[in-house]
């Protein structure tokens, strides 16, 4: 509903820009789920509530802790909606349910980046609160945070579930139908020693001789994204903050306005009323700010992506060094050996000093260091092929999901980006509701 | 007597001076007796409500200059005056005066008419903050407020008939005219006389004054409110819009980083720099329109309750000599009799005079209120545009993609 502005200058309006059903849906899920797998296609997932349970923690103290319930239900074909139900049959069948903490989804997380450690993982909501401007609570067990906590971890799953590798991983399959029993499978796994390794590979300082310029592109693009989308965040948060003063401000006029008209006769019914779309402007601001944080949330996650992303091409840089390793191992063991069969040293060797200090060898133990030597380059071969078809290997699943992340990144911006654009339409129609009201009121004055 | 003198009152500033001669009488230069110009006046403020006359005195306040002296540093604005009423010699005037021009005239037109509303003048300076003398925006608010001013004196039917508008308007030379004025002395023991009555009080206030003394009170509190309140949106606003504008550069900056999304980012780039334009604008019509209105009104507020208290001590005198003469068992003179007609004539014209201030209050803060609303209203007319142009555009995007990757 355009009110009438009365200006010469015709402000453009373009065409319907109500939300769309997808859209709206889009809204209310934060991702564009649309890549069936084998799984989704068996499967519907949800995280539909949250609770809050105390208990005993591994030190004995009592705490208080969050749970989220998972519910499974059996997947529908596109034409059976759920409220269409066959006459003669019953209601749905309910659906199975499990209660999982923030914990367990840690600890689902951290075995699918050991076990996949050329997929980008989708990253987990929040621990705590960051980026949030002043009016909203960090603290973890406040309502709202919950909320949109249960929304970010049925994200998790979805993205998970939708994902051409990660959805048929067992232990995942399992964190959604063993409540009991799981963390014990996850841990029987032994995937602790890999992530052992995995720590090593994020944390060590060793130069690649030839890295592969599309992951040292890739990290950089990672490392950059980073950057930008927490100023991103930050600045956003500042602006929502200062928002929300000027809209609440605004609010005294409605309890001034009121005094005032009390005094008045003819201005009496006009300020009044005025006075109450006042408050309407004052109030509507809880509300537009809460629906952006959906928004900053879309971001956040593209923003916790950068770590994945970034854990990756790190991964990708330590099997190259063990690939160069390995490489450069066998190259010096060859030379050894051509030494040893030559009896020229040219490559320094402590074998090869002390036998000068200390007098030739003999035949019999020049023969056996041949013999072990020509053993360790079979071994050293054997190792370079393995790495090179562990580094292929990588390369090739690691940028195949680059590439399918990219594509899935691309989608999910442009359609955060118009989500945005349609909130501060809607925020925009707010005021043009109040502002004309109010005018209408100042006219009766 | 000496206690009666109040130690704080600076007779160097004009408008501190509450002073009436009961010597001067109500209109001077009128042959009319005080009551007959009562009525007349009376007649022709009805009349304005029902006809709207032509102006007959148009008045602008511009061209703000500065000006050097040995002594001082002050600004002088030209006053132009096109007129077509006889009493003036031409039909075009133009003079500069100062500040100080416009304290001496309203000081003169108060003096000369005690009960009726004479419209304020803009405050000496800004008690808040530092800011200077000669700070732009400051002297644009000023000439503005000045301009109101003469506008206001030159639509009323009385105080445009005031000899010392005329001369402000048309004399080159003001300097050596304001030196005529009633001499020191004078007006220091008409001041003294003034303050005796006024801790003596009035005896029988007549209702309508009471009620109109209780209006100006709470009208006064709740225009400040309004101030306030007003005063606080704009800081905030100033604010958001600081912040506004550090927004835009982190989505360019992405942009520059991206393939696909970069044309969607830059464009929500230029969204959040246009908003920011447009709140920018927003803003400046709230200092501009409605604080300066709420703040005139805020000065009325103060006029108002002078012009009470002089109503007051007028009444208060009459009745102070009458009750002396009753003492004396004197018959009602002369004297008494002066001081009664001046009572009522006050009283009436301060009655119809009060009535025109609330119907020109009410236009004055309608007025500035609609434009508000208006411009906001305007405002987000303005974004909405510019986020549906951006969304017009990725929506005709998407459905050209879907039509490449048609079969």
């Amino acid at each position: 509903m355009m009110a009438d502005s009365g200006s010469n200058e015709e402000v453009a309006v373009i065409g319907n820009t109500d939300i769309t059903s997808t859209e709206s849906e889009s809204n209310i899920i934060n991702t564009m789920v649309e890549r069936e797998t084998a799984l989704l296609r068996k499967m519907e997932i949800n995280v539909a509530e949250a609770e809050k349970r105390t208990g005993k923690n591994t030190v004995n103290m009592q705490e208080t802790y969050t749970v989220y319930l998972i519910e499974i239900r059996k997947a529908h074909k596109q034409s059976q909606r759920p409220a269409e139900t066959v006459p003669g049959v019953g209601a749905p069948a309910a659906p199975d349910t499990l209660w999982r903490r923030y914990s367990d989804f840690e600890l689902l997380r951290t075995f699918l980046l050991v076990t996949y450690p050329y997929i980008i993982i989708p990253p987990l909501p929040e621990k705590r609160a960051e980026f949030q401007w002043h009016k909203l609570s960090a603290d973890n067990l406040d309502p709202d945070f919950v909320e949109r906590r249960r929304v970010g971890l049925e994200n998790f799953l979805l993205r998970v579930a939708s994902h051409p590798v990660l959805s048929n991983d067992k232990i995942f399959f399992f964190f959604l139908t063993e409540e009991k029993g799981w963390r014990e499978a996850v841990l029987e796994t032994g995937f602790q020693d890999k992530a052992d390794s995995r720590l090593k590979s994020l944390s060590a300082m060793f130069r690649v001789k030839n890295p592969d310029k599309r992951f040292t592109a890739m990290k950089q693009y990672s490392d950059e994204l980073n950057t930008v989308i927490s100023q991103l965040l930050r600045v956003r948060a500042r602006v929502a903050d200062r928002l929300y003063g000027v809209y609440k401000v605004h609010g005294n006029y409605g309890r001034v306005f009121s005094e005032w008209s009390a005094i008045e006769k003819e201005m009496g019914d006009g300020l009044q009323s005025a006075g109450h779309h006042m408050d309407t402007y004052a109030a509507s601001i809880d509300d537009i700010l809460e629906e952006e944080e959906h928004y900053a949330d879309q971001l956040k996650e593209y923003l916790f992506y950068t770590d994945a992303v970034r854990s990756v091409c790190k991964k990708h840089d330590l099997i190259q060094y063990e690939l160069e390793m390995a490489a450069q191992d066998l190259v010096s063991k060859k030379q050894q050996r051509e030494e040893l069969a030559t009896g020229t040293v040219r490559v320094f060797s402590l074998k090869g000093m002390t036998s000068k200090l200390f007098g030739t060898e003999s035949q019999e133990q020049r023969e056996s260091r041949l013999a072990a030597l020509e053993q360790s380059i079979q071994e050293g071969e054997e190792a370079l092929k393995e790495k090179n078809t562990e580094c292929q290997e990588f390369v090739q699943m690691a940028w195949e999901d680059i590439e399918r992340f990219k594509e899935q990144k691309d989608k999910d911006l442009r359609e955060a980006l118009i989500s945005y654009a349609i909130m501060q339409i809607s925020m925009c129609k707010k005021g043009i509701q109040v502002w004309s009201n109010a005018k209408e009121c100042f006219n009766k004055m | 007597m000496s206690a009666l003198f109040p130690a704080h009152l600076d007779l160097e500033e004009e408008e501190d001076l509450e002073v009436f001669s009961k010597k001067t009488s109500l209109t001077d230069g009128g042959p009319n007796s005080p009551s007959s110009m009562m009525n007349q006046y009376r007649l022709e403020a009805e009349e304005e409500e029902e006809e709207k006359e032509e102006k007959e005195l148009f008045v602008t306040v511009d061209h703000p200059e500065s000006h050097v002296t040995a002594i001082e540093t002050f600004i002088t604005y030209r006053v132009l005056t096109k007129t077509t009423r006889s009493d003036f010699d031409c039909s075009e005037f133009e003079v500069r005066r100062r500040y100080q021009d416009f304290l001496w005239l309203r000081s003169r037109l108060e003096e000369n008419h005690p009960t009726l509303i004479v419209h304020p003048l803009p405050e000496k300076f800004v008690m808040k903050g530092m800011v200077e003398r000669f700070n732009e925006d400051f002297i644009e608010t000023r000439r503005r407020a000045l301009q109101r001013f003469l506008s206001k004196i030159s639509e009323h039917p009385l105080l445009s008939c005031s000899p010392h508008l005329k001369i402000f308007l048309t004399t080159q030379d003001l300097q050596s005219h304001k030196k005529q004025a009633p001499g020191f002395l004078t007006r220091v023991g008409e001041t003294v006389r003034a303050v005796a009555h006024s801790v003596r009080g009035v005896r029988s206030r007549p209702e309508e004054f009471t009620l109109m003394q209780e209006y100006v009170e709470q009208f006064s509190s709740k225009i400040s409110s309004v101030d306030k309140v007003t005063q606080r949106i704009i800081r905030e606003q100033r604010e958001y819009v600081d912040e506004m504008k550090q927004y835009s550069p982190p989505y360019s900056q992405w942009g520059g980083m991206e393939e696909a999304l970069q044309l969607p980012l830059q464009e929500v780039a230029g969204c959040v720099q246009r908003c920011s334009t447009e709140t920018q604008l927003q803003l400046q019509h709230l200092s501009t329109v409605l604080l300066p209105a709420l703040h005139e009104y805020m000065l009325c507020a103060d006029t108002l309750k002078a012009v009470m208290r002089r109503r007051d001590n007028i009444q208060a005198e009459y009745e102070a000599r009458r009750e002396a003469m009753e003492k004396r068992g004197d018959q009602e003179g002369e004297e008494v009799q002066a001081l009664q007609e001046k009572v009522e004539v006050c009283n009436s014209s301060l009655q119809v005079d009060w009535s025109r201030w609330r119907s020109s209050m009410r236009t004055d803060l309608k007025t500035a209120l609609l434009s508000t609303a208006e411009s906001n209203l305007q405002h987000y007319e303005k974004c909405l545009a510019v986020w549906e142009t951006f969304l017009l555009s990725q929506r005709e995007e998407g459905s050209e993609q879907k039509e490449e990757e048609a079969p």
